[in-house]
């Protein structure tokens, strides 16, 4: 990284000034509204009413935001129906996300596999054709499924199941799965199978045993962009869950519309639902750079 | 140099030796048959079951989905002992191109017979064939063609967008320190979940009363900051929110794209004593074009889909001035279980979303061509 190439040379004093003052501005417009979220899940109302920010300072921290969902320090021993009913969306987003991006991965490896390294004929389709085919569902906006879905769904005793859900957005996150795992597997080169094919392999432990090693990398990305994708996924869940299988967005959805906003456990709720995007972010945001341009650079 | 033909050739030799007899081919024609029979059985059983004409089916649809399941199992069995190494290599895509098949082409059409009845989910008549008489409604909708024209509004609203993730590409390229914190500041909006960001920023921060961002703007001198009330404002505080989310994703395309130019370029611009603002239009801009319009077309295409923010925030008010396609169709089936005129409006959408990708496709493709 030290020694890329820089476009803008920054020796010059009062560009770096400016440099670092543009840098830090768009960061504190990137990161205080995060800010806002978690300060504001430790005030009152009249700590909110008067737009005290900084902790300690004008306002004193006070476990209210949290202790209406159940998860402050004091209430955490005892029973709580807001907590139960919070870790049940909570459950219900993991399972949802992490189940179809695995289901992605699976299928779309394969498939990103297959059409990097043979050449396949279905009918007048090649595999170009068969290529265009999945990555043109990325266009198809989720409202054209929602309704068709709701009635499918209703038929096959699928609404409001976590099974519903994950076959949806493993549809979702197909395409970009296959799109970056296609460009990973491009890039690994073929003579290593080759060995294995004359050494007696069959195409599938070759696939198994040496390709997917290496394209690793390749799959945890997909696999986090698409945890990602589902995570914050709402059209579909408000559409076709209600009680079982209600996901973490569509309850932080449906607090902001009713009874008035009561802020600080709006931004508790809020707080809770974006901190495991914000421990992914910093911890694996090599990863989801690698996903998000892959294939965009040649 | 290894290639895709020489790689299958050498399967296919693999497969020789393993030898696919007659009886093999015969037998897996057998095993296709079967399933397909079987399952074309158990699905006119259910059909007809459905429709009362004869006794024996399941409560519901929901094992026809597992016979299709079986179906596709039998399917790649079948391959595999009728082509050997051909079968083996089919099964790679197997999965995916039946999972899409099963989930987007055919939920697609079922959403074209949907479209042309009248079908009110919450009253008791159920569907009836209606012709074209959503197509009529959908023509006189001014809501609707509000909605397309919003969806103009914000698909230019990308440009902008673009031109500030360029600002910023060009930024964290530049020799800087602490990159590192920098750039996973910028990417975290897009890692939020868009309600979330909609009470955080929509909800919140922008509230009329208390909200930081409107106690900032009464300092500067905007007596009445009020974010959602008049049309115009509204859609720009929308897309305000929605360049929060998404100029991280461009950003990051681009900045790859800058890390990818040859650092010799800028040398050599140096060295004929371009300055910075000539370098760059002459240099730096020109070489980004590819990565540059892969970046708006993919955000064109994710834009088309925009709704969670506008559901969330205004849901679609004032008066539909904020109103996306998606949220317009949201409200409709949400408000009037109108499932049959929603799966309508949608479709249609559809259409008109694969003409202009299209034609945005073609256009780019060319003009891409005539620069080069």
């Amino acid at each position: 990284m030290a020694t890329q190439a820089r476009t803008l040379g920054a020796s010059h004093y009062p560009t770096r000034i400016i440099i670092y003052g543009l840098l830090i501005l768009w960061a504190f417009i990137c990161l205080f509204p995060i800010y806002w979220t978690f300060s504001t899940s430790f005030k009152n109302a009249v700590n909110v009413t008067q737009g005290h920010l900084i902790p300690w300072m004008d306002f004193v921290p006070d476990w209210k935001g949290w202790r209406s969902v159940g998860l402050s320090p004091d209430t955490i021993g005892q029973t709580s129906t807001a907590r139960e009913e919070f870790l049940k969306r909570f459950e219900n987003s993991v399972i949802a996300s992490l189940s179809a991006s695995a289901l992605a991965v699976i299928i779309g490896s394969s498939a990103a596999y297959g059409l990097s390294r043979f050449s396949y004929r279905f009918g007048p389709m090649r595999n170009k054709d068969i290529s265009f085919f999945f990555l043109a569902q990325l266009i198809l906006p989720p409202v054209v499924l929602a309704m068709p879905f709701l009635v499918l769904y209703k038929e096959l005793a699928l609404l409001d199941t976590r099974i519903g859900l994950i076959l949806l957005y493993t549809l979702m996150v197909l395409p970009i799965v296959i799109w970056i795992m296609r460009d990973q597997f491009d890039t690994i080169p073929l003579e290593l199978e080759q060995a294995a094919l004359v050494d007696g392999c069959s195409v599938w432990s070759a696939f198994l045993r040496i390709v997917l090693p290496i394209a690793l990398p390749g799959m945890v990305a997909a696999f986090i962009l698409s945890v990602i994708l589902c995570w914050n996924e709402y059209f579909f869940a408000a559409l076709l869950t209600s009680t079982n299988a209600k996901t973490l967005p569509v309850m932080v959805a449906s607090q902001t519309g009713s009874q008035g906003i009561n802020w600080w456990s709006m931004a508790a709720l809020s707080a809770a639902a974006i901190t495991p995007l914000i421990v992914i972010g910093i911890f694996l945001e090599r990863y989801i750079v690698k996903g998000l341009t892959a294939g965009s650079v040649k | 140099m290894p290639s895709r033909a020489a790689l299958s050739a050498l399967s296919e030799a693999a497969a020789v030796t393993a030898g696919v007899s007659l009886r093999r081919v015969q037998d897996g024609k057998r095993i296709i048959t079967l399933a397909t029979i079987g399952f074309v059985v158990v699905v006119l059983m259910q059909i007809l079951f459905d429709a009362g004409l004869q006794p024996y089916g399941f409560e519901n649809w929901r094992p026809i989905l597992y016979a299709y399941v079986l179906w596709g199992i039998a399917l790649g069995f079948g391959l595999v002992r009728m082509r050997g190494a051909a079968g083996h290599r089919a099964l790679f895509v197997l999965p995916a191109v039946l999972f899409t098949v099963a989930m987007v082409i055919f939920p697609t059409f079922f959403g074209l017979y949907i479209a042309f009845t009248d079908w009110n989910l919450s009253s008791f008549e159920g569907r009836r064939f209606s012709g074209l008489k959503n197509l009529y409604a959908l023509f006189a909708d001014p809501y609707y063609r509000n909605a397309l024209a919003n969806m103009v509004f914000y698909v230019l609203m990308v440009l902008p967008q673009y031109a500030i993730a360029f600002g910023l590409a060009l930024l964290l390229n530049a020799d800087i320190r602490a990159r590192k914190f920098f750039r996973v500041a910028f990417l975290l909006p897009f890692m939020l979940s868009p309600v979330a960001v909609s009470w955080m920023i929509g909800k919140s921060l922008m509230e009329y009363r208390f909200g930081p961002v409107a106690k900032l703007m009464r300092e500067i001198g905007w007596d009445n900051p009020a974010f959602f009330t008049s049309p115009w404002i509204a859609k720009f505080s929308i897309a305000v929110m929605d360049a929060w989310v998404w100029i991280p994703f461009i950003m990051i395309m681009l900045l790859a794209g800058l890390q990818a130019l040859p650092k010799e370029l800028s040398e050599a611009a140096k060295v004929d004593g371009a300055s910075k603002w000539q370098a760059f239009w002459q240099i730096t801009f020109p070489l980004m074009l590819p990565v540059s319009v892969t970046a708006i077309v993919l955000r064109i295409i994710f834009q088309l889909k925009l709704a969670d923010i506008v559901i969330n925030v205004t849901s679609g008010g004032p008066g539909g001035a904020t109103d996306t396609v998606s949220s317009f169709i949201f409200r409709e089936y949400r408000d009037r279980s109108n499932v049959g005129y929603g799966t309508m409006l949608a479709e249609f959408y559809l259409i008109i979303i694969i003409i202009f990708i299209t034609l945005l496709l073609h256009w780019v493709s060319r003009w891409m061509r005539k620069m080069h």
